[in-house]
């Protein structure tokens, strides 16, 4: 074989196998989907929604305190981190060059690569050790700090991607800079920003680890914020871990409702952001 | 600025930035609070066994024994299998969606990779008990009893252990590795692949040139992945058997840092066991911490050397897109 041909069956290998990556990625996917769907499916029904879990060796029930728990505690969150993420983008945008906002930037780098466990183990520390209590606010103050740096980054990059123009309208027009952000370059931004927040939202949605020992379970229903209070991942961790049959297919039912939550945000975000990207050019 | 601006301008001026300002603090205290407050929990141990801590293997809580090494091992262990096999892989992808692939295919395809990221840990794990484990175990039987002589295939084929956790971690981390990696390649000048080819470079020489020139940003991709599968939790717990024994073997159940706190931190019944498990995880903050730090460090580098600052945004892939 003469050398070009060489190189070109080697050139020709490198393009092959790159097709393949290509193909072969999506396959987990498409498998763990698969199982999701139609092993949920078997189990999900009206009662997965509206009933209460069945002690063991009863079949039946369904996970009506976790769905709760699992808005409750997210929507305790996002009280907790869209002002602490929104604000704080506001700070880095406006204030882009000043040393402070690049400590903000960093800190949220940071934050948003500590491994989800150890945020639990931090607030485990600071809200269940002092009380000697797991509570929903736990739980809902762990996933918060997960949210805030998704949320002040992606508020941060849109507040730059205002045109500089509104803002020198605003001030022309004798507006304090405050009143500038909040009355004109934050409701441009809007969109973009509930999309951060929605994106926020579907990476914690699924998030475990963090709930462990904050939130912790609870078999009973309950709405009180200073109660440990049940969540569909822990309840679908614990499910999935048991010996029974019966919880094996709970827990399925549980992971096909967790992933069409998440599923469901990020679309919505992806949809939100091709409209971005549309306004960035 | 000042000068024309009336004082009580001024005054609300600096009421907004504090206010702000003030906000912003909190993100920062908190990443500060999580590194006292770990210290804080972890002293009673950390003043009990030193650096034995990280250097014995005996981990019995009943007799008050902790050596922490298994965990690192297996930790480390884990996410270095993660990494090889899932480098190649991203690379390809983002040299496929880069390089490769007609306009049309790209988004279609960013956005299939980038749906591997959104399903969550738990969902991976539960996956990973009642289909992958019982698929590894039946691969492990059928394995020749020559290759079952070598250590890294030794011991029973129990199908929970140190491979599907590898397996399992590699699928989790293969999109955030090659978004990050297709931003990089995003980044390397058009010139780079333009004069490769005007010496006749085929397209493998050419693409090769211009991952060499982007290798500070891959590698700095490569380290992103490998700082998520350090503190990946929920999925690893459920499939790597949690014992904590060294094992060379990928066959062997094995326990990770993350996995250890996710199992035994509800159990922790004296303060001592309690702290230890504390210490687990400053460990694991500090080195996601640093790997962190640099993978983002070295993307940076590659992205100032160019044009902006897109491929800086070192987050989600999903964000990477924002």
């Amino acid at each position: 074989m003469s050398r070009t041909s060489r190189r070109k069956a080697g050139s020709a290998l490198f393009v092959g196998f790159c097709a393949l990556s290509v193909i072969l990625a999506p396959i987990p996917l498409a498998f763990v989907l698969f199982y999701v769907v139609s092993e949920g499916i078997q189990a999900l029904n009206f009662d997965f929604f509206t009933n209460m879990p069945k002690p063991v060796g009863e079949s039946g029930g369904g996970m009506a305190n976790a769905i709760v728990g699992t808005l409750i505690v997210i929507g305790l969150g996002s009280t907790f981190a869209i002002p602490i993420g929104i604000l704080s983008g506001v700070y880095m945008s406006e204030y882009a060059g000043t040393r402070f906002a690049a400590l903000g930037r960093f800190a949220a780098d940071t934050l948003n690569g500590v491994p989800s466990i150890v945020i639990g183990v931090f607030v485990y520390g600071i809200a269940v050790l002092p009380f000697k209590q797991f509570s929903a606010l736990a739980g809902g103050l762990a996933l918060g700090i997960m949210m805030i740096p998704i949320i002040a980054r992606t508020t941060e990059e849109l507040l730059l991607l205002v045109p500089g123009t509104m803002r020198e309208g605003a001030l022309a027009l004798g507006a304090t800079r405050a009143r500038a952000v909040f009355t004109v370059v934050l409701p441009a931004a809007l969109p973009g920003i509930i999309t951060g927040v929605v994106l926020a939202l579907a990476r914690i949605a699924g998030e475990t680890a963090p709930l462990l020992f904050t939130a912790f379970s609870n078999r009973f229903f309950t709405t009180k914020l200073t109660q440990p209070i049940a969540t569909l991942t822990v309840m679908v961790f614990t499910y999935a871990i048991s010996p029974y049959q019966d919880w094996h297919r709970q827990a399925w039912a549980g992971a096909l409702v967790l992933v069409t939550i998440v599923f469901v945000c990020s679309l919505l975000a992806r949809f939100a952001t091709r409209r971005i990207e549309g306004m960035r050019q | 600025m000042p000068g024309w601006k009336s004082r009580r301008g001024g005054a609300t001026d600096l009421g907004f930035r504090l206010g702000t300002g003030a906000f912003m603090a909190v993100l920062i205290l908190v990443v500060v609070g999580i590194g006292f407050e770990l210290t804080r929990q972890s002293m009673l141990s950390i003043e009990k066994f030193g650096l034995n801590f990280w250097r014995t293997q005996v981990w019995d809580p009943v007799a008050g024994q902790f050596g922490a090494l298994p965990f690192i091992w297996g930790t480390l262990y884990s996410s270095i299998l993660a990494l090889v096999i899932s480098t190649p892989i991203a690379l390809g992808i983002a040299v496929f969606i880069s390089e490769l692939c007609p306009n049309w295919l790209k988004q279609p395809l960013v956005f299939l990779t980038e749906l591997l990221a959104a399903i969550p840990s738990i969902v991976y794990g539960l996956w990973g008990i009642f289909v992958l484990v019982p698929a590894v175990r039946a691969f492990e039987t059928s394995m020749p009893s020559v290759l079952r002589q070598l250590p890294i295939f030794s011991g029973p084929p129990m199908g929970v252990g140190m491979l599907v956790a590898g397996l399992i971690l590699a699928v989790m981390v293969i999109p955030f590795t090659s978004s990050v990696a297709r931003e990089v390649l995003k980044s390397v000048p058009a010139a780079q692949r333009e004069g490769a080819y005007a010496l006749g470079a085929t397209r493998f020489e050419a693409i090769r040139a211009a991952l060499f020139y982007a290798r500070t940003g891959i590698i700095g991709a490569m380290m992103l992945g490998f700082g998520r599968a350090l503190g990946e939790t929920m999925a690893v717990t459920m499939v790597i058997g949690n014992n904590p024994k060294i094992s060379a073997s990928l066959f062997a159940p094995q326990y990770t840092m993350a996995a250890v706190l996710a199992n035994e931190f509800t159990e922790a019944d004296t303060d001592l066991y309690l702290n230890a498990l504390v210490e687990i995880g400053l460990v694991l903050f500090i080195i996601t911490l640093i790997v962190n730090g640099l993978s983002r460090l070295l993307i940076w580098s590659m992205a100032r050397s160019d044009r902006g600052s897109r491929a800086t945004v070192v987050a989600e892939p999903a964000e990477a897109a924002v």
